[in-house]
């Protein structure tokens, strides 16, 4: 019997020639990570083992990204634990503010996660780096502890579903597209406990930032992780950023998969997801006329620097809407100097926005762009839950880049095309 | 043997209206339970008593990793939750911390707000003390049982740890 990429890296990493859907295995990690939310919870369980030091203090990161800069005293303290742990501990990859990233942007960036490594994070967007061809999958605290003392993880293998994408996308249509209509078709349970494979030749044409964007809300349809093979651009990406060897895994033919899902995709509009569910995707032209207070374009989903690069293509030249705020949050600090030398930066402040350091702050209503009640954002990240970005009574909508672009310009939700026909 | 009224939810309960994450600048377990629900349920922090048993439908705990959540439940005195499925990080936080948790889509589709449950997680049956209806769940396997009794993954950890004299 033939396995998937998914069962070929567990099995390795398990130390066992095969595994199947359902086993039950005690895998060793190549990393774990952590942040200033999930980690003083993980560092007081760590303390509870009795151990005096870490399995392996280079196989852990730890990024202060969440409620940072600290937004109260509180989190400033909870970033102190975070610290004082990785000082004490002599973290090699510990990140403080102003080198830090958003974790899921920085960590690939940084070269720190490579394919074919197992990863899991006390994060549930860790699935992101499945865009490598790494198994990688979220965590909670106690799950870092117990890695971060012994290097080790239990975990039930997951069956695989596999999403065919074939044709060519439209213009204005990418990754972040790809994955909500994928969400909106299956449900935000539609691959519970299950591997997301993403093939086809559609796939075979994104950049690694699309990628990293589908990879990231897998946890969103409820996937233990997201998983691409591994092609040139994987490797163009990673060459001279991962310094470790690694093993390049592909799927079998006669893998199993529990479902598969092909999909005609040469028509495929942008997509948005309406609240409170990232599953109540509609096509951009179709959800009506939605005004807009607020827009976020950032996030470990699409605060990358091809994510800004289609923002500024769309707000070049613009004003933003007078009655509504603009918030652009690169999402590590080499993407922010990249697009300061590209000339990205000025275009956003020239359009009226507010650009930040990287956080993930707006995202889960932290700081840096709370909804007040009854107000409305589109944003670029991956959750529209209530209350997610604020007041209960806020409302949350999800979007690609150069959608939220363009509708910060008109005020309310539009296609992209509106905005260039009226330049 | 656990014993408590029912707290019913829908499905798709998701961790930011378990513990909204303007909470999480705090990891006490005390100020956690009573912010619990505060957004969808404010009154559940107020009305809630030790050994309650929250029933809900499909996709229990989805969204984020926060192990908060689960946190936030135990120590508001939730004994158990019983749904007909489980976002899979809250699953296995719950276990890690000790928190039981059962699938079963009868229970979830039947029992009702303020039914009197029974739950035997030894042999997985579950008495609706209200309706005489019983649910039979699948016990756990012999690892996870051991890592659920010791109390969770830590002490587990501990003890093997301490067994084989090497981390």
């Amino acid at each position: 019997m033939g396995m998937t990429i998914s069962e070929k890296i567990l099995a390795a990493h398990a130390g066992k020639k095969e595994v199947s859907p359902g086993d039950l295995i005690q895998a060793r990690i190549d990393l774990a990570l952590g942040n200033d939310i999930t980690a003083p919870v993980a560092i007081t369980e760590f303390a509870r083992i009795g151990v005096d030091r870490v399995f392996d203090p280079e196989a852990i990161a730890l990024v202060p990204d969440h409620f940072t800069p600290n937004k109260d005293i509180n989190s400033a303290e909870q970033a102190k634990v975070l610290r004082e742990f990785a000082r004490k501990y002599q973290i090699t990859h510990y990140f403080e503010v102003g080198r830090m990233g958003i974790e899921h942007c920085l960590l690939p960036e940084q070269g720190l996660v490579g394919p074919g490594d197992l990863i899991i994070g006390a994060d549930s967007h860790t699935c992101t780096y499945g865009a490598l061809g790494a198994f990688s999958t979220g965590v909670g605290s106690t799950d870092l502890a117990a890695a971060m003392a012994a290097g080790e993880v239990w975990l039930k293998v997951p069956p695989s579903i596999k999403f065919h994408f074939y044709g060519q996308l439209q213009p204005f249509v990418g990754g972040k597209d790809l994955i909500l209509y994928t969400i909106g078709q299956i449900g935000v349970d539609g691959a519970l406990y299950s591997a997301m494979e993403f093939t086809g030749e559609t796939i075979a044409s994104l950049g690694m930032d699309d990628r990293f964007t589908m990879a990231n809300m897998a946890i969103e349809a409820g996937a233990k992780n997201g998983i691409f093979a591994v092609d040139e651009r994987t490797i163009e990406y990673v060459t001279g950023r991962y310094k470790k060897p690694y093993t390049i895994y592909t799927s079998d033919p006669d893998a199993e998969y529990r479902l598969t899902y092909e999909w005609d995709v040469s028509t495929l509009e942008p997509q948005v997801a309406l609240p409170h569910l990232p599953e109540n995707v509609r096509p951009v032209r179709e959800v009506g006329n939605i005004e807009l207070q607020q827009v976020v374009i950032g996030s470990c989903t699409n605060g990358r620097l091809s994510d800004l690069r289609a923002a500024a293509q769309i707000l070049k030249g613009h004003k933003i809407h007078r009655d509504l705020r603009l918030i652009i949050i690169p999402g590590t600090q080499e993407i922010y100097q990249q697009a300061l030398r590209e000339g990205l930066i000025e275009i956003f402040i020239d359009a009226g926005a507010a650009v930040s350091t990287p956080t993930c702050g707006p995202c889960l209503g932290g700081h840096m762009g709370i909804l007040a009640r009854g107000e409305r954002a589109l944003a670029t990240t991956n959750r529209n839950f209530i209350g997610r970005m604020g007041h209960p009574e806020s409302e949350v909508y999800l979007s690609s880049p150069v959608v939220a672009a363009a509708s910060a310009v008109k005020g309310r939700i539009v296609h992209p095309e509106e905005v260039l026909k009226s330049a | 043997m656990l014993k408590g009224k029912v707290w019913r939810f829908g499905q798709d309960v998701d961790t930011d209206m378990i513990i909204p994450a303007r909470y999480l600048n705090t990891s006490d377990p005390a100020v956690l339970a009573a912010h619990c629900f505060a957004d969808v349920a404010p009154e559940f922090a107020r009305q809630v008593v030790p050994g309650e048993i929250i029933v809900a439908d499909k996709n229990f705990g989805c969204g984020s990793s926060r192990e908060h959540a689960p946190l936030a439940l135990k120590a508001a005195g939730i004994s158990c939750v019983i749904a007909a499925s489980f976002a899979r990080i809250f699953y296995r936080n719950a276990l890690n911390i000790g928190l039981p948790i059962l699938e079963s889509e009868a229970a979830a589709q039947e029992v009702k707000a303020g039914d009197l449950l029974q739950v035997d997680l030894a042999e997985g049956i579950n008495t609706n003390l209200s309706s005489g209806r019983v649910y039979q769940t699948k016990p756990f396997p012999p690892f996870m049982r051991e890592l659920i009794n010791g109390g969770g993954l830590i002490p587990y950890l501990r003890q093997k740890l301490a067994g084989t004299g090497e981390v």
